[in-house]
Protein backbone atom coordinates (compact mmCIF):
# COMPACT_ATOMS: atom_id res chain seq x y z
CA UNK A 1 0.00 0.00 0.00
CA UNK A 2 2.79 2.37 0.94
CA UNK A 3 4.66 1.49 -2.20
CA UNK A 4 1.55 2.12 -4.21
CA UNK A 5 0.91 5.56 -2.77
CA UNK A 6 4.56 6.44 -3.26
CA UNK A 7 4.30 5.40 -6.90
CA UNK A 8 1.12 7.42 -7.22
CA UNK A 9 2.86 10.48 -5.79
CA UNK A 10 5.68 10.05 -8.28
CA UNK A 11 3.25 9.59 -11.14
CA UNK A 12 1.48 12.78 -10.17
CA UNK A 13 4.76 14.64 -9.80
CA UNK A 14 6.26 13.75 -13.15
CA UNK A 15 3.90 15.74 -15.38
CA UNK A 16 4.23 18.73 -13.07
CA UNK A 17 7.98 18.60 -13.42
CA UNK A 18 7.88 18.05 -17.16
CA UNK A 19 5.56 21.01 -17.57
CA UNK A 20 8.09 23.82 -17.60
CA UNK A 21 11.03 21.97 -19.07
CA UNK A 22 11.64 22.58 -22.73
CA UNK A 23 13.63 20.19 -24.82
CA UNK A 24 16.73 22.32 -25.08
CA UNK A 25 19.80 20.64 -26.49
CA UNK A 26 22.29 21.13 -23.69
CA UNK A 27 25.74 19.91 -24.53
CA UNK A 28 26.37 18.59 -21.03
CA UNK A 29 24.95 18.41 -17.53
CA UNK A 30 27.02 21.38 -16.32
CA UNK A 31 25.51 23.64 -18.94
CA UNK A 32 22.04 22.48 -18.03
CA UNK A 33 22.67 23.18 -14.34
CA UNK A 34 24.02 26.63 -15.18
CA UNK A 35 20.91 27.31 -17.26
CA UNK A 36 18.62 26.19 -14.46
CA UNK A 37 20.54 28.18 -11.86
CA UNK A 38 20.32 31.32 -14.01
CA UNK A 39 16.67 31.04 -14.99
CA UNK A 40 15.71 30.45 -11.39
CA UNK A 41 17.06 33.90 -10.50
CA UNK A 42 14.95 35.53 -13.18
CA UNK A 43 11.34 36.49 -12.83
CA UNK A 44 8.67 35.61 -15.34
CA UNK A 45 7.11 38.90 -16.47
CA UNK A 46 3.70 37.41 -17.15
CA UNK A 47 3.07 35.51 -13.94
CA UNK A 48 5.26 37.49 -11.65
CA UNK A 49 5.32 35.09 -8.77
CA UNK A 50 7.03 32.46 -10.85
CA UNK A 51 10.62 32.24 -11.90
CA UNK A 52 11.57 31.96 -15.53
CA UNK A 53 12.60 28.38 -14.84
CA UNK A 54 9.18 27.37 -13.54
CA UNK A 55 6.80 29.34 -15.69
CA UNK A 56 4.90 27.78 -18.54
CA UNK A 57 3.88 31.15 -19.97
CA UNK A 58 4.60 31.64 -23.64
CA UNK A 59 6.91 34.58 -23.05
CA UNK A 60 8.83 32.63 -20.42
CA UNK A 61 9.40 29.92 -23.00
CA UNK A 62 10.69 32.50 -25.49
CA UNK A 63 12.95 34.06 -22.88
CA UNK A 64 14.30 30.67 -21.83
CA UNK A 65 15.14 29.99 -25.45
CA UNK A 66 16.79 33.42 -25.66
CA UNK A 67 18.85 32.73 -22.53
CA UNK A 68 19.83 29.35 -23.93
CA UNK A 69 20.89 30.82 -27.27
CA UNK A 70 22.95 33.51 -25.59
CA UNK A 71 24.64 30.84 -23.49
CA UNK A 72 25.53 29.08 -26.74
CA UNK A 73 27.03 32.32 -28.01
CA UNK A 74 29.34 32.22 -25.01
CA UNK A 75 27.77 35.09 -23.06
CA UNK A 76 28.30 34.91 -19.31
CA UNK A 77 25.51 35.10 -16.75
CA UNK A 78 26.04 38.79 -16.03
CA UNK A 79 25.80 39.67 -19.71
CA UNK A 80 22.55 37.72 -20.03
CA UNK A 81 21.13 39.36 -16.93
CA UNK A 82 22.09 42.74 -18.35
CA UNK A 83 20.45 41.90 -21.66
CA UNK A 84 17.20 41.21 -19.83
CA UNK A 85 17.32 44.20 -17.49
CA UNK A 86 17.93 46.51 -20.45
CA UNK A 87 14.57 45.39 -21.78
CA UNK A 88 12.52 44.53 -18.73
CA UNK A 89 14.19 46.64 -15.98
CA UNK A 90 15.41 45.32 -12.63
CA UNK A 91 11.98 43.73 -12.33
CA UNK A 92 13.26 40.55 -13.98
CA UNK A 93 15.80 40.05 -11.22
CA UNK A 94 14.68 38.35 -8.05
CA UNK A 95 17.82 39.72 -6.45
CA UNK A 96 17.63 43.49 -6.98
CA UNK A 97 20.94 45.34 -7.32
CA UNK A 98 22.01 47.75 -4.58
CA UNK A 99 21.53 51.33 -5.73
CA UNK A 100 19.87 54.58 -4.63
CA UNK A 101 16.31 53.50 -5.28
CA UNK A 102 16.72 50.14 -3.56
CA UNK A 103 18.51 51.25 -0.38
CA UNK A 104 15.32 51.07 1.66
CA UNK A 105 14.56 47.64 0.23
CA UNK A 106 17.96 46.35 1.25
CA UNK A 107 18.40 48.05 4.59
CA UNK A 108 14.78 48.67 5.63
CA UNK A 109 14.55 45.42 7.61
CA UNK A 110 17.86 46.20 9.35
CA UNK A 111 16.54 49.65 10.22
CA UNK A 112 13.38 48.16 11.73
CA UNK A 113 15.52 45.68 13.67
CA UNK A 114 17.67 48.50 15.04
CA UNK A 115 14.63 50.50 16.10
CA UNK A 116 13.24 47.39 17.82
CA UNK A 117 16.56 46.67 19.53
CA UNK A 118 16.79 50.27 20.75
CA UNK A 119 13.27 50.10 22.14
CA UNK A 120 13.96 46.80 23.93
CA UNK A 121 17.24 48.10 25.39
CA UNK A 122 15.50 51.18 26.70
CA UNK A 123 12.70 49.23 28.33
CA UNK A 124 15.07 46.69 29.88
CA UNK A 125 17.34 49.43 31.24
CA UNK A 126 14.42 51.29 32.73
CA UNK A 127 13.06 48.18 34.43
CA UNK A 128 16.41 47.20 35.87
CA UNK A 129 16.87 50.76 37.10
CA UNK A 130 13.52 50.52 38.90
CA UNK A 131 14.51 47.20 40.43
CA UNK A 132 17.84 48.61 41.56
CA UNK A 133 16.10 51.49 43.24
CA UNK A 134 13.56 49.34 45.07
CA UNK A 135 15.78 46.35 45.87
CA UNK A 136 18.02 48.07 48.46
CA UNK A 137 14.93 49.57 50.10
CA UNK A 138 13.43 46.14 50.43
CA UNK A 139 16.68 44.81 51.84
CA UNK A 140 16.83 47.43 54.53
CA UNK A 141 13.23 46.78 55.42
CA UNK A 142 14.04 43.15 55.94
CA UNK A 143 17.07 44.11 57.99
CA UNK A 144 14.87 46.08 60.23
CA UNK B 1 0.78 61.24 30.75
CA UNK B 2 1.97 60.87 27.18
CA UNK B 3 3.12 57.34 27.98
CA UNK B 4 -0.45 56.19 28.19
CA UNK B 5 -0.96 57.10 24.57
CA UNK B 6 2.20 55.45 23.29
CA UNK B 7 0.44 52.21 22.27
CA UNK B 8 -2.22 54.25 20.52
CA UNK B 9 0.41 56.30 18.67
CA UNK B 10 2.19 53.10 17.68
CA UNK B 11 -1.05 51.64 16.41
CA UNK B 12 -1.82 54.79 14.44
CA UNK B 13 1.64 54.70 12.86
CA UNK B 14 1.28 51.08 11.77
CA UNK B 15 -2.28 51.69 10.55
CA UNK B 16 -1.24 54.68 8.46
CA UNK B 17 1.66 52.69 7.00
CA UNK B 18 -0.72 49.94 5.94
CA UNK B 19 -3.22 52.46 4.56
CA UNK B 20 -0.43 54.06 2.55
CA UNK B 21 0.54 50.64 1.22
CA UNK B 22 -3.00 49.87 0.11
CA UNK B 23 -3.57 53.22 -1.58
CA UNK B 24 -0.16 53.04 -3.25
CA UNK B 25 -0.95 49.61 -4.64
CA UNK B 26 -4.25 50.89 -5.96
CA UNK B 27 -2.71 53.78 -7.83
CA UNK B 28 0.46 52.07 -9.00
CA UNK B 29 -0.20 48.65 -10.35
CA UNK B 30 2.58 46.42 -9.11
CA UNK B 31 2.00 44.17 -12.09
CA UNK B 32 3.23 46.81 -14.48
CA UNK B 33 6.86 46.41 -15.26
CA UNK B 34 8.42 49.88 -15.65
CA UNK B 35 10.01 50.13 -19.07
CA UNK B 36 13.70 50.99 -18.98
CA UNK B 37 13.40 52.00 -22.63
CA UNK B 38 11.57 55.27 -22.07
CA UNK B 39 13.84 58.11 -23.17
CA UNK B 40 15.99 55.68 -25.12
CA UNK B 41 16.04 54.96 -28.85
CA UNK B 42 13.53 52.38 -30.01
CA UNK B 43 15.21 49.03 -30.67
CA UNK B 44 16.09 48.58 -34.31
CA UNK B 45 13.75 46.37 -36.26
CA UNK B 46 13.02 45.36 -39.82
CA UNK B 47 9.81 43.40 -40.06
CA UNK B 48 7.60 42.21 -42.91
CA UNK B 49 4.25 43.84 -43.59
CA UNK B 50 1.15 41.75 -42.97
CA UNK B 51 0.09 39.98 -46.16
CA UNK B 52 2.99 41.56 -48.02
CA UNK B 53 5.89 39.38 -46.88
CA UNK B 54 8.19 40.86 -49.52
CA UNK B 55 7.76 44.37 -48.11
CA UNK B 56 9.67 45.33 -44.98
CA UNK B 57 9.32 48.26 -42.59
CA UNK B 58 12.20 49.37 -40.38
CA UNK B 59 12.94 52.20 -37.95
CA UNK B 60 14.43 54.20 -40.82
CA UNK B 61 11.16 54.05 -42.75
CA UNK B 62 9.28 55.57 -39.83
CA UNK B 63 11.91 58.11 -38.78
CA UNK B 64 11.35 61.86 -38.91
CA UNK B 65 7.82 61.80 -37.55
CA UNK B 66 6.32 60.55 -34.28
CA UNK B 67 4.36 57.34 -34.48
CA UNK B 68 2.40 55.08 -32.19
CA UNK B 69 3.42 51.44 -32.18
CA UNK B 70 0.51 49.30 -31.04
CA UNK B 71 1.26 45.69 -30.11
CA UNK B 72 -1.76 43.53 -30.85
CA UNK B 73 -2.73 39.95 -31.66
CA UNK B 74 -5.89 38.19 -32.68
CA UNK B 75 -5.58 35.90 -29.64
CA UNK B 76 -5.40 38.89 -27.32
CA UNK B 77 -8.68 39.53 -25.60
CA UNK B 78 -7.84 42.97 -24.20
CA UNK B 79 -6.86 44.08 -27.71
CA UNK B 80 -10.47 43.71 -28.74
CA UNK B 81 -11.38 45.95 -25.82
CA UNK B 82 -8.95 48.58 -27.00
CA UNK B 83 -9.77 48.29 -30.67
CA UNK B 84 -12.90 50.49 -30.92
CA UNK B 85 -10.97 53.38 -29.40
CA UNK B 86 -8.21 53.05 -31.98
CA UNK B 87 -10.84 52.86 -34.72
CA UNK B 88 -12.64 55.96 -33.49
CA UNK B 89 -9.77 58.11 -32.24
CA UNK B 90 -6.66 56.73 -33.93
CA UNK B 91 -6.78 59.19 -36.80
CA UNK B 92 -7.38 62.15 -34.51
CA UNK B 93 -3.88 61.66 -33.11
CA UNK B 94 -2.55 62.90 -36.43
CA UNK B 95 0.33 60.44 -36.43
CA UNK B 96 0.77 57.02 -38.04
CA UNK B 97 -0.52 54.20 -35.86
CA UNK B 98 1.65 51.22 -36.64
CA UNK B 99 0.19 47.82 -35.85
CA UNK B 100 2.67 45.37 -34.36
CA UNK B 101 1.19 41.94 -34.87
CA UNK B 102 2.67 39.90 -32.04
CA UNK B 103 3.09 36.12 -32.26
CA UNK B 104 0.07 35.64 -34.44
CA UNK B 105 -1.00 33.66 -37.48
CA UNK B 106 -1.27 35.73 -40.65
CA UNK B 107 -4.70 34.34 -41.47
CA UNK B 108 -6.01 35.02 -37.95
CA UNK B 109 -4.66 38.55 -37.88
CA UNK B 110 -6.10 39.31 -41.32
CA UNK B 111 -9.51 37.97 -40.35
CA UNK B 112 -9.41 39.90 -37.08
CA UNK B 113 -8.69 43.17 -38.89
CA UNK B 114 -11.42 42.47 -41.42
CA UNK B 115 -13.92 41.74 -38.70
CA UNK B 116 -13.18 44.64 -36.34
CA UNK B 117 -11.65 47.13 -38.76
CA UNK B 118 -8.11 48.21 -39.49
CA UNK B 119 -7.03 51.38 -37.66
CA UNK B 120 -3.39 51.01 -38.69
CA UNK B 121 -1.40 52.87 -41.30
CA UNK B 122 0.71 49.74 -41.66
CA UNK B 123 0.80 46.40 -39.85
CA UNK B 124 4.16 44.74 -39.27
CA UNK B 125 4.51 41.12 -38.25
CA UNK B 126 6.69 39.73 -35.47
CA UNK B 127 5.89 36.09 -35.82
CA UNK B 128 8.27 34.64 -33.24
CA UNK B 129 8.25 37.63 -30.88
CA UNK B 130 11.99 38.29 -31.10
CA UNK B 131 11.69 42.03 -31.76
CA UNK B 132 8.98 42.21 -29.10
CA UNK B 133 11.57 41.03 -26.55
CA UNK B 134 13.83 43.90 -27.61
CA UNK B 135 10.93 46.25 -26.93
CA UNK B 136 10.37 44.68 -23.52
CA UNK B 137 6.89 43.52 -24.52
CA UNK B 138 5.46 41.05 -22.04
CA UNK B 139 1.84 41.03 -23.06
CA UNK B 140 -0.60 42.55 -25.45
CA UNK B 141 -1.85 45.16 -25.93
CA UNK B 142 1.07 47.45 -25.34
CA UNK B 143 1.71 50.75 -27.08
CA UNK B 144 4.83 52.81 -27.58
CA UNK B 145 4.92 56.45 -28.56
CA UNK B 146 8.09 57.04 -30.56
CA UNK B 147 9.13 60.58 -31.45
CA UNK B 148 10.64 61.90 -34.68
CA UNK B 149 14.15 61.10 -33.51
CA UNK B 150 13.20 57.51 -32.82
CA UNK B 151 13.16 57.93 -29.03
CA UNK B 152 10.50 56.07 -27.04
CA UNK B 153 8.57 58.71 -25.12
CA UNK B 154 5.76 56.75 -23.56
CA UNK B 155 4.67 53.19 -23.01
CA UNK B 156 1.16 52.08 -22.28
CA UNK B 157 0.83 48.61 -20.81
CA UNK B 158 -2.62 47.20 -21.39
CA UNK B 159 -5.39 48.79 -23.43
CA UNK B 160 -5.26 52.48 -24.27
CA UNK B 161 -8.20 54.00 -22.44
CA UNK B 162 -9.92 57.31 -23.27
CA UNK B 163 -8.14 58.75 -20.22
CA UNK B 164 -4.73 57.64 -21.40
CA UNK B 165 -5.48 59.09 -24.81
CA UNK B 166 -6.70 62.43 -23.48
CA UNK B 167 -4.33 62.96 -20.56
CA UNK B 168 -1.16 61.18 -21.61
CA UNK B 169 -0.82 60.67 -25.34
CA UNK B 170 -2.37 63.87 -26.67
CA UNK B 171 -0.52 66.29 -24.32
CA UNK B 172 2.73 64.47 -25.02
CA UNK B 173 2.13 64.67 -28.76
CA UNK B 174 1.31 68.37 -28.49
CA UNK B 175 4.58 68.97 -26.65
CA UNK B 176 6.47 66.98 -29.28
CA UNK B 177 4.93 69.06 -32.02
CA UNK B 178 5.64 72.25 -30.08
CA UNK B 179 9.29 71.28 -29.75
CA UNK B 180 9.69 70.46 -33.41
CA UNK B 181 10.61 73.47 -35.57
Amino acid sequence: MRAFSFALCLALLVPAMAWAIDALPFKDRAEELRFQHLTRQLRCLVCQNESLADSSADLAKDLRREVFEQMQQGKDDDAIRQYLTERYSDFVLYDPPLRGATILLWFGPLLVLLIGAAAVTRIVRKRSAIQHNTAPGKGTEEDW
Amino acid sequence: MIKRFLPLIGFALVASLLAFGISYMRNNSMNEVPSPLIGKPAPSFRLPVLNQPERFVSNADLAGKPYLLNVFASWCFACREEHPLLMAEGRSLGIPVVGFNYKDETADATRWLQQYGDPYSVVIVDRDGAIAIDFGVYGAPESFLVDGEGIIRYKQIGPITPDVLAFELKPLLASLKGAAP
